[in-house]
This record gives structure tokens, C-alpha cells and sequence, in this order.
């Protein structure tokens, strides 16, 4: 099957394109000389940019959404194209809050299957998908087997977002069209955390805490390391739910991809759910007492040791080198 | 649209009682090893617990409930009704009954798949707010419940880390990735909560024995008017293989000898971080 046209939904931030969909589009330009991209929120023009710089050639925008929450209108708008301009062989959605519920709204919608976490995306006589199990060990290879558009929600840092140096996509406004009660659910307020330091999914440096900790007062010492080391402070699904640290930090499966120059792992244990979150780190190291933990399967270098003395230890250390 | 649904334009200024549906899932235990069989589904033979990602969606629908004062929890899932003590977990916290689809021939039933039999279920019980996890813990597909609200025509509000009631809209705090917003809805919603939106209490043992009793309703996907769409015949994706991924060599473990620190300095310097 050849790959004709491939749409990618681009998801603004700040009046720019996020990481992931820079990705995506770059990806996409890999797979077909055909690149549409679709976005939402009315900043189309603004974008069109940066979203012509990375291959898209049009730059379909659904306009202001009132404050309603972009899943339900945004893939009401992608069914209404569809419906007028034919199907695209692919569309590629990032995984993130607002990409999950455009692809599950638009599965239902179209009556098409989706395919979720995907990290590699290739052509071999159609598409075939790369989905991680068991923590990264195994690869599952998927393809859509009736009739398009496949729609394909892909994680960040799948692929490295490059410029091709495209001139300006050209803008075509879409209609959202009838959404019935399904987009009444309306943002009323915005609130930023506090933050401090690199983002996770950027910094160079990444030191995450687990369970091992003890308790959540010693989360402190995961803060303090990451600022001493200009990185950001990462966490397990464990402690998160444990509520000790906001879900923001979570590194793994269902939370964030990070791929530092160094990951430091400190009484993590490995679960498999927090190893395909950091797996694809240049340098990995692990500190924990257990020396059969499966973190250490994976570490560059390891520690087999308590972190309530080897965390002090290394602050100390470290501050002593200014 | 869907006969038996109320719609948002229905309703009364103010419900009396709240009537939560909490979509489940039988796992099994993630501390175990997992494997697939060669048909690629996930070896289902071991014991079956409920997702934990599923008890805090239980929790908060037990507190809405209770702020409402009146109302109860339905609990619905899809799976082999073999194995019910994940389901009775959801009854011994609190929930007052269970809905379970359990058909061989729903073996391999994908996302969209496994909405629409859940969604076929929840128009049963025409409920007032629909809660689940933002995803299951075996599967992570992550998509299946704003699946099931698009297949209710209903509005659908993701990744909330808080959920009140206040008459008939349902507010909730939705993570973002600076923070969160604010973000509300009229009822009837689907909501799905993150790990943490509330602290799940533990099944008592009056309500261990309480759950023995409680109805537990058992339904094919015919019985839901439902067959071609679903099982792994309805599924229109496949695998094409697995893979094992490049594995990452195990690299230099030390045991901390009073040096740690100064050996993972020594690591940081020779990599550059430093």
C-alpha cells in the first residue's frame, strides 16, 4: 500500500507547537510527501510557521473553541473533513490529556479502531505500529487490517523533531459542526505550577525517587540532587500514588517519556511501568538496597545501597564541588 | 439519540440523588510475571484482581454518593466472569451492585470494541455520572472511556485529580502539563480520574460479607443486542509479530561501602555531567 496523504493533529501551547508534534510531523514527512496538519484554538495563523517548517503543507484550524475542552470538538471538526475532503491514509495524534480524548472521540465517531503508545511508526507495505510491553523487553508490531484512516496516538520523543525548512503552511479554517451535548464541558480557570528549573521531558539530567524513599518527607532529597545537578526532579507511579509527589512527575507508562542524558534512579525498584518511561536514557543510574531489583539490569552503573545515607552523601558531595 | 439516556437539556435544576456508574477491570496481578499466549492476548489464567487504577475511581463515586446523600454505585465491567473477586472487592467497598459482560466470544475485543459493549451496558442503567480510570494498568490503550462517552453522546471530562457535585453540574480539576484547570459540565459526564484523586478505603469485613449478597448481573454481548462488532474477529487491527527489544546491558554495580556518592560523582564527571 502506498501511503498517500497523512494528517497530523498538532497540539498549540503558548502560541507554539508542542515538542511531540513537531515529531509528529516530522515523522510523518518520512512516510509520505503529503502532510496536512490540524490544530485548534484560532492561533492557525501564528502557527502556520512553525508548522510549515517541519513539512506540513496546509494548516487546518478549527478556530477559537469557546473554552471547551478540545476532545469532542476538535474530532468532530476531523470527522467533517474527512467528510468532505476524503480520508487520509494516517492520522497521527500525540499521546497527551488532549490527544488521548481527540483519538478516542474520533475512534467512535468514525467507527475506526485506534492504536495508543505507540514509539515507532514504518512503512513496510502499510503501516505497521511498534507498541512497548512488559516494560520495553518486547516489541509489539500492529497494522490495521479494514479500511482507513488508521488513527495512531503517539508518544513523545518517538522520533526527533527536524526542520525541513518548509515556507508557511497555508491556513484553512474547519467547522466543528454538530457535537450535540458532547463538548459541553467548559475550562472556567487555568492554573500554573509552580516550577522551577528544566522541564522533565527536557532537562539533561533527570533524578527520580520510588518507594524506596520511605516516606515523602525524603522526597526533598530527589529535589535537592535535581537542582544541584540543573536537572528536573522525576518520580514513580508508586509515590504518585501514594500521593507524596503531583502526577506531573511521573515517569513511566502512564506518565511522562524522558530520555536524559542521565537518569538517576533512586529506590526505584524497575516496575516495568516505570522502565518504558526511562528506558531510552543515554546513561542510567540506579541507587537501591536490593541488589536483585530489575532497575539494575538496565543501569550504566549502580549503587546497592541505602538512599537514606547514599542520597545525604552525594548532596554533600556535590555541594562540595560548588 | 439513545433511548433511556436523560440529556443534558432535561434535566431537573437539581438532582436528588446521584446515580454513578464506575466501569471496572478483572486484571491480572501486575506483580506477577505477564506473558502472552500465542494468540497474543495477554495470559489471563492466573488470578484476576481488581485494577487498583479502578479503586480510586470506586472511592470518589462512593463520596459523591454519600455528599448526595442519596443514589448508589453501579459497577460495570467486561471480562470472564470466572474469576468475580476483583468485582466483589468494588461491592465490599461500597458499590451496591455489578454488571458483568462475560463472553467467550468477547476474547480479543479491542478499545472501540470494549466501548461499545460497556456503553451498551451503561444505557441500562441510565446513570447520572460515569466514572473510570484514565487507563487500565494491563492494556494502557487509554482510550475506551471517552470512547464509551462519545458512544452515550455524552460530554466527557479526563484526567481529573478532583471531583464535587454542585446540583446538576459536576466540577472537576483536570491536570494539564503546566498544572491544572478548572473544568466543568453539565450532568449527565463521563470522568475519568487519575491515581490519587482520593484515597481508596479498604473493604471492611461487614462489607466483605455484605458484597456475597449484593447483585451481580451476568450478560453476553447478545444479550446486548451486540456479536459481529466485537471479539477478536471484530477487532481490525492485528499483530503482525513480537519482538524482543534491544536489551540494555547491565553496566558496573557497586555495593555501598560508606563511597557511593563519591562513586556516582566519579560516573557523572566521567560522562560529562559534571
Amino acid at each position: 500500500m502506498t501511503i498517500n496523504n497523512i494528517w497530523v493533529v498538532v497540539e498549540p501551547s503558548n502560541g507554539a507547537l508542542t515538542t511531540t508534534s513537531l515529531e509528529l510531523l516530522t515523522h510523518a514527512r518520512s512516510l509520505s510527501s503529503n502532510v496536512a496538519a490540524i490544530t485548534w484554538g484560532g492561533d492557525g495563523a501564528a502557527l502556520a510557521a512553525q508548522a510549515g517548517d517541519y513539512g506540513a503543507a496546509t494548516l487546518h484550524d478549527t478556530g477559537s473553541l469557546n473554552n471547551s475542552l478540545p476532545g469532542a470538538p476538535v474530532a468532530a471538526a476531523i470527522a467533517g473533513l474527512i467528510a468532505s475532503a476524503g480520508a487520509p491514509d494516517a492520522i497521527l495524534i500525540p499521546t497527551s490529556y488532549d490527544g488521548r480524548d481527540i483519538a478516542g472521540r474520533l475512534s467512535a465517531r468514525l467507527d475506526r479502531p485506534v492504536l495508543t503508545n505507540i514509539t515507532g511508526l514504518n512503512d513496510e507495505g502499510g503501516l505497521v505500529s511498534e507498541h512497548p510491553i512488559f516494560g520495553g523487553t518486547q516489541i509489539v508490531k500492529a497494522a490495521f487490517t479494514a479500511e482507513g484512516p488508521g488513527i495512531y496516538v503517539i508518544r513523545a520523543k518517538s522520533f526527533v523533531a527536524e526542520s525541513a525548512g518548509g515556507a508557511a503552511a497555508s491556513v484553512n479554517t474547519i467547522a466543528v459542526g454538530d457535537t450535540g451535548a458532547t463538548a459541553t464541558a467548559t475550562i472556567t480557570s487555568s492554573h500554573a505550577e509552580e516550577r522551577t528549573g528544566p522541564k522533565l521531558e527536557e532537562a539533561a539530567v533527570v533524578v527520580s525517587g520510588g518507594r524506596g524513599l520511605g516516606e515523602a518527607a525524603n522526597y526533598q532529597l530527589i529535589s535537592d540532587i535535581a537542582k544541584l545537578l540543573n536537572g528536573a526532579a522525576g518520580a514513580s507511579r508508586a509515590i504518585v500514588d501514594a500521593g507524596w509527589v503531583p502526577y506531573s512527575h511521573q515517569v513511566g507508562q502512564t506518565g511522562k517519556t524522558v530520555k536524559p542524558t542521565v537518569y538517576i534512579a533512586c529506590g526505584i525498584s524497575g516496575a516495568t511501568q516505570h522502565m518504558v518511561g526511562m528506558k531510552g536514557s543515554k546513561n542510567i543510574v540506579a541507587i537501591n538496597k536490593d541488589p536483585d531489583a530489575p532497575i539494575f539490569q538496565i543501569a550504566d552503573f549502580g549503587i546497592v545501597g541505602d538512599v537514606h545515607k547514599v542520597l545525604p552523601a552525594l548532596i554533600a558531595a556535590l555541594q562540595a564541588r560548588g | 439519540m439513545f433511548p433511556g439516556l436523560i440529556y443534558a437539556d432535561e434535566i431537573s435544576p437539581r438532582f436528588v440523588s446521584m446515580n454513578i456508574v464506575v466501569c471496572v477491570k478483572q486484571i491480572p496481578d501486575p506483580a506477577a510475571p505477564q506473558s502472552l499466549e500465542p494468540s497474543h492476548n495477554l495470559n489471563r489464567t492466573g488470578k484476576l484482581i481488581l485494577d487498583e487504577a479502578d479503586t480510586y475511581g470506586v472511592e470518589m463515586a462512593l463520596q459523591l454518593v454519600d455528599a448526595a446523600g442519596t443514589g448508589e454505585v453501579t459497577v460495570v465491567s467486561m471480562g470472564s466472569a470466572a474469576d468475580l473477586s476483583g468485582v466483589r472487592n468494588a461491592l465490599a467497598m461500597g458499590a451496591a451492585k455489578a454488571i458483568i459482560i462475560s463472553d467467550d466470544a468477547l476474547r480479543g475485543t479491542d478499545a472501540l470494541g470494549t466501548a461499545k459493549v460497556l456503553a451498551a451496558a451503561i444505557r441500562r442503567v441510565n446513570p447520572d455520572l460515569v466514572i473510570a480510570a484514565t487507563e487500565s494498568s494491563d492494556g494502557y490503550t487509554g482510550t475506551t472511556p471517552v470512547q464509551v462517552a462519545e458512544l452515550l453522546g455524552l460530554p466527557s471530562i479526563t484526567f481529573a485529580k478532583s471531583v464535587t457535585i454542585d446540583g446538576s453540574t459536576v466540577k472537576v480539576a483536570r491536570q494539564t502539563e503546566a498544572g491544572y484547570d478548572d473544568v466543568t459540565s453539565p450532568l449527565p459526564c463521563l470522568v475519568t480520574v487519575t491515581a490519587g484523586v482520593v484515597e481508596p478505603r479498604y473493604a471492611s469485613f461487614k462489607g466483605i460479607m455484605a458484597a456475597k449478597s449484593k447483585p451481580v448481573e451476568q450478560l453476553t454481548a447478545a444479550d446486548l443486542g451486540l456479536s459481529a462488532e466485537t471479539g477478536s474477529a471484530g477487532a481490525r487491527q492485528h499483530i503482525v509479530a513480537v519482538v524482543t527489544a534491544e536489551a540494555r546491558e547491565a553496566g558496573d554495580i557497586h555495593v555501598d561501602e560508606g563511597d557511593g556518592a563519591d562513586k556516582i560523582v566519579a560516573f557523572l564527571d566521567s560522562i560529562k555531567v559534571l
